[in-house]
């Protein structure tokens, strides 16, 4: 059997539902909604997991799950050399969301990466520690601002409400997801205008590293044939 | 299989490199394996956290397994060290792989260290007793010297915040070109600065400023972007003669000569080259052939190391995967940022001794 592993609860999980139903599989929990486990009519062969979408990138990539959805900003920042270990199949058009950086709309003096960098500079000067930068993704931030040669900040761990981090002045900064913006505008924020670290989206992975049985292999091309990659 | 860093072959050769380095009259030093993080994460920033494993200790905060020696040796040499000393060390460093599962996270290094005494004299011996202790292996040497474009930026005829700006970026190429191009009025302003200088108050409309970036910081910015917006253009002789630096790809002879024609435009950089010129004759005392030694502009300025004069590798041309077996440079303000106030010049280096094991096993 190929495990295939979807997000276990609320939209992302009901989004992936439709997206396999429009392509003529149906994908059901079992019994009662508590239940982790499911079943995948219309094809032979794969059994469904049910996890947070969270854990999906770490079991793809220790060949747990050998098909997973779950969002590409999460795979990026959970697993190393990840582009060696999965495989994007398919795109799936929903789930979208930018990881982006964003500073206090009041930084009239700011609006690009390079503006962050002067500032960052200035800031360590006048108060003596770098620039507080909240988020949870912290492979992706801190790879994108080498990459653009942004120093002189420091990352701080935030794992949730990450928008109210400024006002509690427990950093300067944020990287955070954001769909329509509508957060941060609210908590006084505005993303730098190039600024944007990667475009998420619901993504279906496979992993290299999983057993591939021919058995499985052939699954997967039934499979890839169903679902018209 | 690669031998390890507990393998016999990687231990015997580290002691011989040891001996080698012992005989010139360095001290023997040792330094914990767990070093404070703030210390490391003060000087590199977030990206030492990319590179080294980052612990935590209850009562002492975050530590890190060392990810090199030469901060704790700097650190030991400027609270308790003479002048002039040097120091040898030999053990294990950890490096976390974020992208090639081939790199090993954990090898030995054997180091040599030389604090205070003639720059030139001291740059020479550690190259040359570097590349003592690796003859008989088939290694290429790379050299360069990133004081020579830091006196070239400070040597520029423009203002000291654009200087301070290029010189803290001396080692991110990429934004060191951007800053260059943009003083040099090689790219346009952006809109969003342009409207920001045009509007007779740019802070109109801010009622609430949440975090701790205040009102006067945010002016202060204004105003240097202002006298940034005033000061004229670097002129295309200046930026070019940059240029010509950071491409410089030669063998030292014919770079120290293209080095005295940039001076006679840009004289600042006269002491640097004097102080190349001093270190080949140095090298060449030391029976290192001057006359084909490699020379390059950008030598070591991609390296997360705080190398500010000479640089130095040793790579193998025929295993091009590995990294170099040797590495080493002048980390004269190292000394100064961790000797609060004091500063010693220093220069330094360090052998892979598995490395050296693997190629010399490949070349039986």
């Amino acid at each position: 059997m190929i495990r295939l592993g979807v997000p276990s609860k609320g939209r992302l999980m009901e989004k992936t539902f439709d997206w396999f139903g429009a392509r003529g599989l149906s994908l059901r929990k079992n019994g009662n909604d508590r239940e982790y486990a499911g079943v995948v009519e219309g094809i032979e062969g794969v059994e469904l997991a049910l996890l947070s979408a969270g854990e999906i990138p770490r079991e793809l990539a220790a060949g747990r799950l050998h098909l997973g959805v779950t969002g590409s900003d999460l795979v990026r920042e959970k697993v190393a050399g990840w582009d060696l270990r999965l495989r994007e199949l398919a795109h799936m058009g929903f789930g979208g969301a930018d990881l982006i950086i964003a500073v206090p709309q009041a930084w009239v003096d700011v609006d690009t990466l390079d503006d962050l960098d002067a500032v960052a500079a200035a800031f360590r000067r006048t108060h003596g520690f770098r620039l507080r930068i909240a988020t949870k993704y912290h492979r992706l931030t801190r790879e994108f601002l080498r990459e653009h040669g942004v120093a002189d900040y420091q990352l701080v761990d935030s794992q949730g409400a990450t928008e109210g981090v400024v006002r509690n002045e427990t950093a300067e900064a944020i990287a955070d997801i954001t769909s329509t913006g509508e957060t941060l505008r609210a908590n006084g924020l505005k993303i730098l205008s190039d600024g944007m670290i990667h475009s998420s989206q619901a993504t279906l992975f496979k992993s290299n590293t999983a057993p591939w049985s021919d058995a499985h292999r052939a699954t997967l091309d039934a499979l890839e044939d169903r679902l018209g990659l | 299989m690669m031998p390890g860093p507990m393998g016999g072959p990687a231990r015997a050769e580290a002691a011989r490199l040891s001996a080698i380095f012992e005989a010139t009259g360095a001290q023997a030093v040792d330094t914990s394996i767990l070093q404070p993080a703030d210390v490391l994460l003060d000087l590199y920033g977030e990206d030492i956290r990319a590179r080294a494993y980052v612990t935590a200790d209850p009562l002492r905060g975050e530590m890190m397994l060392r990810p090199d020696f030469t901060v704790p040796v700097v650190r030991a040499h400027m609270e308790e060290g003479g002048d002039p000393a040097r120091y040898t060390y030999a053990g294990e460093v950890f490096r976390r792989q974020e992208t090639d599962p081939a790199r090993p996270i954990e090898f030995l290094q054997t180091g040599f260290e030389i604090f205070g005494g003639d720059p030139a004299q001291a740059d020479a011996e550690v190259f040359a007793t570097i590349a003592g202790a690796l003859e008989g292996l088939d290694l290429r040497p790379s050299t360069g010297d990133i004081g020579i474009l830091m006196a070239a930026v400070r040597g520029l005829g423009t203002s000291e915040a654009r200087k301070a700006a290029l010189l803290r970026h001396v080692w991110r190429p990429r934004r060191f070109r951007a800053l260059l191009d943009r003083y040099s009025a090689r790219t346009p302003l952006p809109a969003h600065k342009t409207a920001l200088l045009a509007a007779a108050d740019p802070m109109a409309g801010i009622e609430t400023l949440p975090g701790l970036r205040s009102r006067a910081e945010i002016e202060a910015r204004i105003a240097t972007l202002r006298a940034e917006a005033e000061t004229p253009p670097l002129g295309e002789e200046e930026t070019a003669l940059i240029d010509m630096i950071v491409d410089l790809r030669e063998t030292a002879p014919n770079v120290l000569s293209s080095l005295r024609d940039i001076a006679v435009d840009m004289p600042a950089i006269s002491d640097a080259v004097t102080g190349l010129t001093r270190r080949l004759d140095a090298l060449s005392a030391r029976g290192v052939d001057v006359e084909t030694l490699p020379f390059e502009g950008s030598f070591g300025r991609t390296t997360l190391e705080y190398y500010d004069g000479f640089v130095f590798g040793f790579q193998s041309p025929t295993r091009a995967d590995l990294p170099p077996v040797a590495t080493g440079g002048r980390y004269d303000a190292l000394t100064r940022q961790l000797g609060q106030g004091r500063a010693v010049p220093a220069v330094g280096g360090v052998i892979r001794p598995e490395l050296v094991v693997q190629i010399r096993e490949g070349r039986a």
